[in-house]
């Protein structure tokens, strides 16, 4: 076990990084449901139980260079390459200095040039082909760029997902196609959705890898796309990546799964929970003990309140903006 | 000044942007190796290679999303939709994502991306090689539509669109591409997005139209001369934006306006310029708008007469002018 991360290339710092990026996103997450429920924000969608398939995928890029076209589950991906909680509840609070979008988009629809993540929209898969047109245009420049894109299981059957793979598969772009698999597109089940065994199976039909890897596992992730990073580095072309998470909320606040996943079914996804597997790891490899990840505990709590707090009092957006931006301004 | 046709001006402006400019590139079906099916890219993929025109897959979304990824990277990319007919595939990616990219990001993301497309009839395509599909998208803010008539403004404002830091549809009409010629420069020069042109100087009667129908109004223009109606013949080139103080300044002129447009009447950029009209310069108005367009079915069919019938013919234009002079 103690070598799992070394035979990776990763050092125990690495691990605390990594770490603290999926706490930070959960506990951000967690805040916004209470912000919700006591009337604050209008709407929250989550990441709770993706945070370790989105770090893993996240740390295995160049977070120097590399870009992302996230899906709104992202958060641990777009805290890793450079968002703070303040911009996340600056988004989900609407204000003007939110980065994504100065409080035109709903939450959770990230983007901001200055990190090299991609503005996104809510019908679902128009950003994979994206991907494949920013790793085209790296290409033709000669930059030594990888795009990743992420999406859902459900986003896996708009033909945007079929157009985009196919493209990238054509020309051999240098994407990493990444699906966060949670078995539902809401409350639609993927045997309902898929009727291949996997969303990796589709990859075939591409010319392309597909591999499938359990999204609770840090580390399996970190190696899944590292490798998919490197094979697209090399010009060899993209990968497809499908990581097995688990939803641990409902799709949004606005929905309650109760009326269709069991009791059961919610207990046995908590039991996957990638946070206090990677926890355990930290201490049984000797990186970190308890104490030290009460503490790390305490500092992003100390960070999500002064965060919450920013936000609550920042400034809303001029509403005479609402006419701006609609094409170049001189 | 060299007579070229109005393909040959698509084709001039495609390759002195990409001379001028390595951050242009063209990609679409066919547009390669077989240089389009029209043959408007003919000799591109020998001059630049074949990275920079770019034979895709059939695949129109695709084609949209990947030139918009591109532009995001910033390249400029001028994307060819086969047949404007084939465009409803990419309608997602140009009205939620190319369209509001650069509002939904507060100015930090932006397209300068192209889309060219073929488009109208009267050239014996039936239903889905006929349509004109300018108005699904001249309602849409964060787009520019352009839909020039002649080669001289198909060569200046396909420029001023591939420099363009906004997603700009281009719309060239396909007979128009080898039936109208006229003189072009070979210089570089452009047309600026946003102004309509005076095509005829008129007294009687003020026209306003676009693309093809522009030149049919035209030769209805030269017929009614004869019997002593002077008619005044606007040419938009752009339906988005719209040049509204030259409209109203046409419409002035006569107070007699009529509007014509292949593209059905319901709804269509007609509409909009009538709307525009009543607003901003109902005083001026000596009779009521006219509109001359296309009839409410789904498109334009194969046979002969059925299509002719479809279309708006110089003969019914010269028609309507009289109606509307003696009104």
């Amino acid at each position: 076990m103690r070598n799992r991360h070394e035979a990776l290339g990763l050092s125990g710092e690495d691990l605390l990084a990594m770490y603290r990026v999926m706490l930070t996103a959960r506990r951000v997450d967690e805040r916004m449901w209470v912000l919700n429920r006591a009337g604050k924000i209008p709407f929250v969608i989550s990441c709770q139980g993706h945070e370790g398939a989105q770090v893993g995928a996240a740390f295995a890029l160049d977070r120097q260079k590399d870009y992302v076209l996230p899906y709104y589950r992202d958060v641990a991906v777009v805290l890793a390459f450079g968002q703070t909680p303040r911009d996340l509840l600056l988004a989900a609070h609407a204000k003007a200095e939110d980065p994504n979008s100065g409080g035109r988009q709903m939450p959770n629809h990230f983007g901001s040039r200055k990190h090299r993540i991609v503005s996104g929209s809510s019908p679902v898969s128009t950003q994979i082909p994206h991907a494949a047109g920013i790793a085209l245009a790296a290409r033709m420049r000669g930059d030594d760029v990888v795009a990743y894109v992420s999406f859902g299981e459900g986003s896996s059957n708009q033909g945007d997902f079929h157009e985009g793979l196919n493209f990238a598969a054509v020309h051999r772009l240098p994407v990493v196609f990444f699906c966060q698999n949670n078995g539902y597109a809401i409350s639609v089940p993927t045997s309902k959705e898929l009727a291949t065994p996997s969303v990796a199976d589709r990859a075939a039909g591409y010319g392309i890898p597909g591999v499938v890897v359990d999204g609770s596992d840090v580390l399996g992730v970190y190696h899944a796309v590292k490798t998919a990073v490197e094979r697209a580095r090399r010009g060899d072309g993209p990968t497809l990546v499908e990581a097995m998470t688990v939803r641990l909320t409902p799709h949004s606040s606005d929905d309650d799964d109760r009326t269709y996943r069991t009791k059961e079914e919610l207990e046995d996804a908590r039991r996957r929970d990638p946070l206090p597997q990677f926890a355990e790891y930290l201490i049984a490899s000797g990186v970190a003990d308890e104490d030290t990840l009460r503490a790390l505990d305490h500092e992003v709590r100390a960070e999500v309140d002064e965060a919450t707090a920013y936000a609550e009092q920042a400034r809303d957006p001029d509403p005479a903006d609402v006419l701006r931006f609609v094409y170049r301004e001189a | 000044m060299a007579v070229k046709t109005y393909i040959e001006a698509v084709r001039d402006a495609l390759r002195e942007e990409m001379e001028r400019d390595s951050s242009v590139f063209v990609l679409g079906e066919d547009v390669g190796v077989r240089g389009g099916v029209f043959r408007a890219t003919v000799g591109l993929i020998e001059q630049f290679g074949p990275e920079r025109v770019l034979d895709a897959p059939l695949a129109e979304s695709a084609i949209v999303g990947v030139a918009i990824g591109a532009s995001l990277y910033g390249m400029r990319p001028v994307a060819e939709i086969q047949f404007a007919d084939f465009i409803l595939p990419a309608v997602n990616q140009i009205i939620s994502e190319a369209a509001k990219m650069r509002y939904r990001s507060n100015n930090d993301w932006y397209c300068p991306l192209v889309i060219r497309a073929p488009y109208g009839g009267g050239v014996h395509g039936a239903l889905y090689h006929s349509q004109s599909v300018e108005a699904l998208f001249y309602h849409v803010p964060g787009l520019k539509v352009v839909a020039p008539a002649t080669p001289y403004d198909v060569k200046g404002l396909l420029k001023s669109a591939i420099r363009d830091d906004d997603p700009v549809l281009f719309f060239e009409h396909k007979k128009c591409y080898r039936s109208i010629k006229g003189e072009v420069p070979e210089e570089d020069y452009v047309v600026p997005i946003g102004r309509a042109r005076v095509a005829r100087e008129g007294t009687d009667i003020t026209v306003i139209s676009y693309g093809m129908t522009l030149h049919t109004a035209l030769e209805a223009a030269a017929e009614v001369e004869k019997e002593g109606i002077s008619a005044h013949v606007l040419d938009l080139r752009t339906l988005r934006p719209l040049d509204e103080a030259a409209i109203l300044e046409a419409a002035d002129k006569t107070g007699k306006v009529m509007i014509i447009h292949e593209d059905n009447k319901v709804g269509g950029v007609g509409a909009e310029v009538s709307a525009l009209i009543a607003e901003k310069a109902l005083f001026s108005l000596d009779a009521p708008v006219m509109r001359l367009a296309g009839p409410e079915i789904p498109a334009m069919p194969f046979n002969r007469e059925l299509e002719k019938s479809y279309l708006v013919t110089a003969p019914r234009i010269a028609e309507a002018m009289r109606e509307l002079a003696r009104f």
